[in-house]
């Protein structure tokens, strides 16, 4: 993560020692700091799935340029396909080696199933481009969760509207994450056990995107953004290259999905509505498209504040006019609604963009320096 | 004599029903810098494009290697050695110098080879090297077009068609560049040049072709095209 006050090396290292830190204490000072740190802790471990979630689609979106409205569709595969095997929803029909399988063989496959559906959705959008391929994807979305309500006929798979409950919590090392552990003298509870489990998988996708950023495959999908014909004439295969985007952006879905339905032990259609997506795009183009930090920190923002807003208003509107004028969860979203249109207004970039996306909307900028190295030329000529 | 590089023969190509191209022959062979001249609207451009498979032809055939072309995918001339500098120059606005040249070799894995030949492109254009890290649609005119050609020698072609080099290009930047295609011919690259500044073209080049509104007027060495009293009234404004 590329920080401007740190210079040196060394100083970033010691940053990033500093960070991690703080990253492994976060729980137990929130647990340790506030009446209701529970539920805080709660709130981060979602925070993290969010910043998974915005990641992947940071590789379809922000490196790809493929506008996907339906994201959260592979999110939902990931869920259910963990429920599936991990719940007594299928027990009586499926093979019994097949039924809790473990952890990591479980997080493989939910990779691979969202990556499928990824290719799925795929194919047939490859010669669309913007608001064409947002509203298919959009539509693809919607598919997706409506068959989760529905295919509780002619077969019980999902269970309809009613979901899947009972799903295990996650078994890993001969741990139960489901239950508290004692380690160290340290009570482990369930939101602490996940918290670490959740960002384990969180740092390697980061490890991961922000390998894929600067590889060849990164750069071929950015040359596809910006002029597909150019890119084919490079000798990039653009059809591929734009499947495997649509494919690994959804097996991180898919491996959110499973973390999430291991953690809330319950999934039902409703977690998967086009709102969803719509946040995890806000995450995305808040945060600063294609540029991994900002990614994190529009994950962050648009799913904890509204978290300490919570908190916040009651007691505030309590206080100022001794009851309560509005509801706090519709207040909530006004705020949101309007952040987003003030930052889309003076920072349409982002918050924290990659200068690629800074070039793109401030063509100024980019032209102005253009200019400055026409003249260089001329002078160099002259003089 | 040996195969010739390219060969094509009768091709036509056409955008709905009109025809741009109609029914022309060309060959290059191993080693030659070929210039292609005309006016706006000769079809000049619309040939090159279907010689690297952008656009598909209505008739005749393409022949690279005594390999016919029709089956290969766009993506895949590239690999097989046979790239384009495209008028406009196609570079990648939001990649940096560097990451534009990497993008010429993206179908090469010999990872040594390619830093070899990024040194030898820095050589080529040092101005590129002081730019390396700066975003290509920062760069001035001259530059861009050095990035595209860079970005095309990274591909290791063996037969390198450049699309209008001198467009948009102030006198001096021209001659660089023109400077650069003999630098890059004497090593033994086969060119084919579409131009509109027929003189410079005819004077860099070992042989020429005219084209007139679809069709191949004129086919002589370099040398006889600018001795040649019509060319030098319709084309080189004596």
């Amino acid at each position: 993560m590329p920080v401007v006050f740190l210079k040196t090396r060394r100083q970033r290292q010691i940053g990033l020692f500093i960070f991690a830190g703080i990253l492994l204490v976060l729980p137990w000072v929130l647990g340790a700091g506030f009446e209701s740190g529970k539920s805080w802790i709660r709130a981060v471990d979602f925070a993290l799935l969010y910043i998974m979630l915005a990641l992947g689609l940071n590789i379809v979106v922000g490196f790809a340029g493929l506008l996907d409205l339906g994201y959260i569709a592979f999110y939902a595969v990931g869920a259910y396909c963990y429920a599936i095997f991990n719940s007594p929803q299928l027990q009586a029909v499926m093979p019994l080696w097949l039924q809790h399988p473990p952890f990591l063989i479980m997080v493989v496959l939910c990779a691979l199933v969202a990556c499928v559906f990824g290719i799925l959705l795929g194919t047939p959008t490859l010669k669309l481009r913007g608001d064409y391929l947002a509203i298919v994807t959009l539509g693809f979305g919607e598919i997706v969760r409506i068959f989760m309500n529905n295919l509780d006929r002619p077969i019980n798979i999902t269970n309809g509207p009613q979901g899947i409950n009972n799903i295990d919590p996650v078994h890993l090392a001969g741990y139960n994450f489901g239950k508290p552990i004692y380690w160290m003298g340290l009570k482990f509870e369930m939101v602490h056990t996940y918290y670490y489990l959740i960002l384990a998988f969180c740092c390697l996708i980061i490890f991961v995107t922000q390998r894929l950023q600067y590889s060849r495959i990164g750069r071929a999908w950015v040359a596809i953004r910006e002029d597909e014909i150019a890119a084919n004439a490079m000798g990039i295969n653009t059809r591929n290259v734009k499947l495997l985007a649509f494919a690994m952006g959804a097996s991180f879905g898919g491996v959110s999905g499973a973390l999430f339905a291991s953690f809330q032990g319950f999934v039902s259609p409703e977690s998967f509505v086009l709102m969803e997506s719509i946040m995890v795009l806000c995450m995305v183009v808040l945060g600063g498209m294609g540029n991994i930090p900002g990614v994190i920190l529009g994950a962050i923002l648009v799913s904890i504040v509204p978290e300490i807003l919570r908190d916040v208003i009651n007691p505030l509107q309590e206080g100022l006019f001794g009851r309560r004028i509005v509801d706090p969860e519709n207040l909530r979203m006004l705020l949101f609604g309007l952040a987003m249109i003030i930052i889309m207004l003076l920072r349409p970039e982002g918050l924290w963009p990659s200068r690629r996306r800074r070039a793109e909307l401030h063509p100024t900028e980019a032209i102005a320096e253009q200019e400055k190295s026409d003249m260089q030329d001329a002078e160099r000529v002259h003089g | 004599m040996s195969t010739p590089l390219l060969q094509v023969k009768d091709l036509k190509v056409a955008y709905g029903g009109i025809q741009a191209v109609k029914g022309i022959d060309l060959q290059i062979n191993q080693g030659e810098l070929v210039a292609l001249i005309g006016a706006n609207g000769a079809g000049k451009t619309t040939t090159l494009k279907t010689l690297v498979g952008m656009i598909k032809p209505v008739g005749g055939e393409i022949l690279y290697d005594g390999q016919p072309t029709a089956r290969l995918p766009s993506y895949a001339y590239v690999k097989h050695g046979l790239a384009m500098v495209p008028e406009g120059r196609g570079i990648f606005s939001r990649l940096t110098v560097e990451e534009n040249l990497q993008m010429g070799a993206y179908t090469r894995d010999d990872k040594a080879d390619i830093a070899i030949d990024m040194e030898r492109v820095y050589q080529l254009f040092p101005r590129l090297k002081e730019r390396q890290k700066q975003l290509a649609g920062t760069l001035s005119g001259g530059e861009q077009q050095m990035v595209a050609m860079g970005r095309a020698i990274m591909s290791r072609p063996r037969l390198l068609l450049l699309d209008e080099p001198s467009m948009g290009l102030a006198p001096i930047i021209v001659q660089k560049i023109f400077e650069i295609i003999r630098m890059i011919a004497a090593e033994g690259v086969t060119m084919l040049l579409v131009e509109q500044n027929a003189r410079l073209a005819l004077q860099t080049a070992n042989r020429g072709y005219v084209m007139e509104s679809g069709k191949i007027t004129l086919a002589d060495t370099a040398t006889n095209l600018l001795a040649n009293e019509s060319i030098q009234h319709a084309y080189l404004g004596e």
